[in-house]
């Protein structure tokens, strides 16, 4: 197999007498969906807000391409090309679909009225947001200017997905993204993620849907009490084994364990 | 927590049924100014007709204008406190000190107005940097941050100046320069001041900046979900700070045009100017919840209140009539405002 495109070894962090990591390794390969699941509590979402920024271990290491990463926020994260679409969509619900795609990235006008007065060029944004949203088949949206609180669940969901996929060049994690959806909605953004698969962006997926994990997941990660359990593929084990490593209720055989 | 369904489908598609009413809910919500806009039209329609010629006479239109010049400019600058979500009760302490600091500066101390101004300037944006700072760093509600500084504020102002007024006499003879801004140039029968121009000036200034560059999409963000803001990288507590410092310097302008429109210095004077900032926002169809509505709305809050004072006048109805229509003008401004928010939902 080839080089992790994300890699962390021995990833630790506490908060006070709570163990939210304890030693955890992670590798995410190029090309590939990866599901992290784990029981509440395990420390899952802790070890995902360390890869894109909004924590720092307090031990361990992190690698992006090789390359050693320490990111202090996660603006960092992002400018070196780790989008996050959160479970909250971090999309701000009165501002418009193209403002909301360029929320913190806006482009300027080139000339003095950008460099000077910082006119933003709409133009180019509306355009961009369009063109980024109709490569991923979410062009029947159709007023670009339409507030996004507007949009149903799933097209807010769209909208964030697509907001990642046009700036993360590196990676792609997505937290929970089926679930505050409907059955289709859910089946569309299933769709969509396996849609930003093939353009080649590597997806770091954080999901409780079972079906939706084994459906998509070319790999999956067991995180259990603060660290990585085993990595399974969906083809080698049932759905209700990786629920029983996940939970502690079985123990993983010796060639998967981590 | 399902979303319904919109079309059998596809997860994209728009294609809502809306009745008549949902309509007008769905355009209000792409364009709240819209209801001042109508206010404003109905109104002058209405004291056209009850007062007669003399409310429209270009007189008393730019009269309107002129009293409606400092609450307008105080206004703006609450505008950019509410849209984050904020509130900022110490915009007239600001402005009221900021006077009184000019005056002192370069009336009592005999500064030119070319230093006392800038000066005036800066302690508008301390102050406001102040209110900035206390409401990201300790993370106290603004309204409590507000409300103390109204009051430290107000009484640096009665301690700078002694509780005296400075009278027009001694600033036409020491620095006629802070009055500019009263000064009036007739046009088509009009009385028009450069307060006028000024409060005009300030709110296609500010339009801009909140509509056309990144700094504005970002204070809309922070007022509209804060921590989504944060989440997309904007780093939220700068953009309060700088909304913080800008409404105090805008108050610091309007400190100057109040000196013009008074003609003197009070330590006294627009006590109640912090709550007619706040109608005027609200009148406006600015969302007290953040994240809504335009700036240019405020300017029109503002306009609404000034005909309603003007026009009540005119038809001899007792002033206390005014106070009662404004008030029931706030209280169905907000409601209208929380029926169009429900277009989200």
């Amino acid at each position: 197999m080839s080089e992790p495109v994300l890699l962390a070894r021995k990833l630790t962090k506490r908060y006070g007498r709570v163990v939210a990591l304890d030693g955890a390794d992670f590798d995410l390969y190029p090309g590939e969906i990866l599901a992290v699941i784990g029981d509440n509590g395990a420390g899952k979402s802790t070890l995902i807000k360390a890869l894109s920024g909004a924590v720092q271990p307090d031990a361990g290491e992190m690698r992006l391409m090789g390359e050693p990463m320490l990111f202090r926020s996660p603006m960092e994260a992002r400018a070196a090309g780790i989008e996050t679409v959160y479970q909250t969509l971090a999309l701000s619900p009165a501002l418009s679909i193209a403002d909301n795609m360029f929320l913190g990235r806006e482009i300027k006008k080139s000339g003095p009225l950008g460099r000077f007065l910082g006119a933003l060029d709409r133009g180019a944004m509306r355009r961009i947001a369009r063109q980024k949203l109709s490569e991923l088949g979410l062009m029947t949206i159709q007023d670009i200017d339409q507030a996004v609180e507007t949009l149903s669940g799933g097209q807010r969901q769209g909208v964030a997905v697509a907001r990642a996929a046009a700036f993360g060049s590196k990676v792609v994690i997505m937290d929970e993204p089926t679930a505050a959806l409907g059955v289709k909605e859910s089946r569309r953004v299933l769709d969509l993620i396996l849609e930003v698969r093939a353009r080649g962006l590597p997806i770091v997926l954080i999901s409780h849907n079972m079906p939706h994990v084994f459906e998509i997941a070319d790999r999956i990660h067991v995180h259990r009490l603060g660290r990585r359990l085993c990595v399974v593929r969906p083809g080698d084990v049932s759905m209700s084994d990786a629920v029983a490593f996940m939970t502690g209720a079985k123990e993983p055989p010796e060639a998967l364990a981590a | 927590m399902h979303p319904p369904d919109t079309t059998a489908e596809s997860h994209a598609s728009f294609e809502q049924r809306r009745t008549a009413l949902g309509r007008v809910q769905a355009f209000l919500h792409a364009y709240p100014t819209m209801v001042p806009v109508v206010v404003l039209g109905l109104s002058l329609v209405a004291f056209g007709l009850i007062a007669g010629e003399r409310f429209f006479s270009p007189f008393n239109l730019s009269l309107i204008m002129q009293q409606v010049t400092v609450i307008g400019i105080l206004a703006a600058a609450q505008s950019l406190v509410i849209l984050t979500a904020g509130i900022d009760l110490s915009v007239a302490a600001i402005m009221v000190l900021t006077t009184v600091a000019m005056g002192q500066l370069a009336v009592e101390l005999g500064l030119p107005a070319g230093i006392a101004i800038p000066l005036g300037m800066a302690v508008g944006i301390a102050c406001g940097t102040l209110n900035g700072l206390l409401v990201t760093r300790l993370k106290l509600p603004p309204f409590i941050v507000t409300l103390g500084t109204w009051n430290v504020f107000f009484a640096l102002n009665l301690w700078i100046s002694g509780a005296q007024s400075i009278r027009s006499q001694a600033i036409d003879a020491q620095a006629p320069m802070l009055k500019v801004f009263g000064q009036s140039f007739g046009l088509f029968g009009t009385q028009f001041t450069f307060g006028s121009i000024l409060l005009l000036a300030i709110f296609g200034a500010l339009w801009y900046l909140l509509n056309r560059t990144a700094w504005g999409r970002h204070v809309y963000a922070v007022g509209d979900d804060k921590d989504a803001a944060e989440l997309a990288g904007i780093r939220t507590d700068r953009v309060l700070i700088s909304v913080y410092a800008l409404a105090g310097l805008v108050c610091a302008v309007g400190a100057w045009a109040a000196i013009g429109r008074l003609g003197s210095i009070s330590p006294q004077s627009f006590y109640e100017g912090n709550l007619q900032s706040i109608t005027a926002v609200v009148i406006g169809g600015i969302s007290l919840f953040g994240g809504r509505g335009s700036i240019m709305g405020a300017l029109i809050g503002a306009l609404i209140v000034g005909v309603f004072q003007s026009g009540l006048r005119l038809a001899g109805v007792d002033v206390l009539w005014q106070v009662f229509a404004i008030g029931w003008l706030i209280i169905v401004a907000v409601a209208i405002d929380q029926w169009i928010r429900k277009v989200a939902s």
